[in-house]
């Protein structure tokens, strides 16, 4: 019927997108960013024991011009932030953000002048992973999440599109606190 | 309502403690270690805080905030050579009026300097053979709002290697003249300690190299620690229910 039929055995159909989406997954490199005790859970998830290389992550690159993913682990202070900043400008496109931890992703227990209530006020978060601080298990599934979201990124017009879309839905969106009902 | 058992227990506690010190068959450190107590003030609460709600349960606690008073000789062992050192020292250059006092409390030595002999006093104990006060370990900032005229304590802690012994200097300025010479000069150690102390309290060491903020970025506004800087913080809005700040949220005192 279509051109898979004619097709010699051996031979795979795929989309540019889904190559790009696989390549750009399956060698994802994160930017060394350890902040506080999440960092320790992050090393650890780096180790032997849960093993990130089983995803081509093994390597914590140093230095942000080689890295595609920062994992901001640890709450971040007001003095920190333009640092953070400036790594993640030094990061080349494409690049994700994972806030790991609740003070990466809204300041958690230090609700006090000295920390930055969430760094999506500093850079755009793509993943936001919670727990204080999460486990090694809980890194591992919002990396392979975000892993998941970067497979299936459009490319070209459909990614602006797409963009388009994200953005409507989330000026769409209710704000937390109009929401109601129970706090769960 | 509360204030009146609050109170009772403390004061004859603070009485028998004061009588305790009277019995000579103390030995000679704890003599000099368990005097008369300096009331600057009264901690209400659990934690003491003003400015947000008492959830532990003591919130009715009024308790006295007290300093060890001054110290009478003999201190005891070693402390005695240090203290007798020092006013050779200091009378030998004139400054017999650098110490205003010394406190000898659970074990250690506090001499109190005047500010204005700081400098003079730092280098002695550096220099003088008895003394021989060699390492400066760091120097911190206490904020006693309650303490009028003295609010602003820096805390300077000596080891003499030559000699193993260790004593702490404490110099006091107002809160309207925050200003405490450098020990740069003498200890090049207490650089980014001043920085320190200048950034978090606001005290202004005369005659540091470069005193500027070292922990708090360099625009900050104020010393947060100090006891009167607000801790904060913005209200947190989940599912309907709105969460203020720490320090605004409702009082159970």
């Amino acid at each position: 019927m279509g051109i898979e039929e004619k097709l010699p055995s051996g031979v795979l159909l795929t989309t540019v997108e889904g190559v790009a989406g696989y390549m750009r997954k399956a060698s994802f490199w994160p930017a060394t960013f350890g902040l506080a005790c999440c960092a320790i859970e992050m090393m650890t998830t780096g180790g032997p024991k849960y093993d990130l290389a089983r995803f081509g992550m093994e390597v914590f690159r140093a230095s942000p011009r080689q890295a595609d993913l920062m994992i901001v682990a640890g709450r971040v202070s007001q003095k920190m932030a333009p640092v953070l900043r400036q790594i993640y400008d030094q990061m080349p496109d494409p690049k994700w953000v994972l806030a790991m931890g609740v003070c990466a992703s809204s300041g958690g227990m230090f609700n006090n002048y000295a920390v930055v209530q969430g760094v999506d006020h500093v850079v755009p978060v793509d993943m936001y992973l919670p727990g204080c601080p999460p486990r090694p298990e809980m890194l591992i599934d919002a990396i392979l999440k975000l892993h998941d979201q970067v497979q299936h990124t459009k490319l070209g017009v459909n990614r602006l599109a797409e963009i388009e879309a994200q953005e409507e839905s989330a000026l769409n969106a209710l704000p937390t606190s109009q929401m109601k009902g129970l706090l769960r | 309502m509360t204030d009146e058992p609050g109170k009772g227990p403390d004061k004859t506690q603070l009485e028998q403690r004061e009588g305790g010190t009277q019995d000579p068959s103390l030995d000679v450190v704890a003599a000099g270690g368990a005097q008369t107590r300096e009331v600057i003030g009264e901690r209400q609460g659990m934690f003491g805080a003003h400015d947000s709600g008492d959830t532990s349960g003591y919130g009715g606690l009024r308790r006295p905030v007290e300093l060890p008073g001054a110290s009478t000789p003999p201190y005891g062992g070693w402390m005695d050579d240090v203290a007798g050192a020092i006013a050779t020292a200091t009378r030998d250059q004139g400054i017999e009026a650098a110490v205003e006092k010394v406190i000898v409390h659970r074990g250690e030595i506090t001499f109190f300097i005047r500010r204005e002999h700081l400098l003079a006093v730092a280098k002695l104990l550096r220099d003088d053979e008895a003394l021989r006060f060699e390492l400066l370990s760091g120097v911190s900032g206490v904020h006693y709002p309650g303490d009028t005229g003295r609010e602003l304590h820096a805390v300077y802690h000596l080891l003499s290697m030559t000699h193993n012994r260790r004593i702490r200097l404490e110099v006091t300025a107002p809160d309207g003249d925050p200003h405490i010479p450098s020990v740069c000069a003498t200890y090049p150690t207490a650089d980014w300690h001043e920085r320190e102390t200048f950034d978090f309290f606001g005290i202004i060491f005369d005659g540091h190299p470069a005193l500027t903020r070292i922990e708090m970025p360099d625009d900050w506004p104020g010393h947060p620690q100090r006891k009167d800087y607000p801790l904060g913080g913005i209200p947190v809005e989940y599912k309907g229910g709105t969460i203020p700040p720490p320090d605004q949220r409702r009082s159970y005192n």
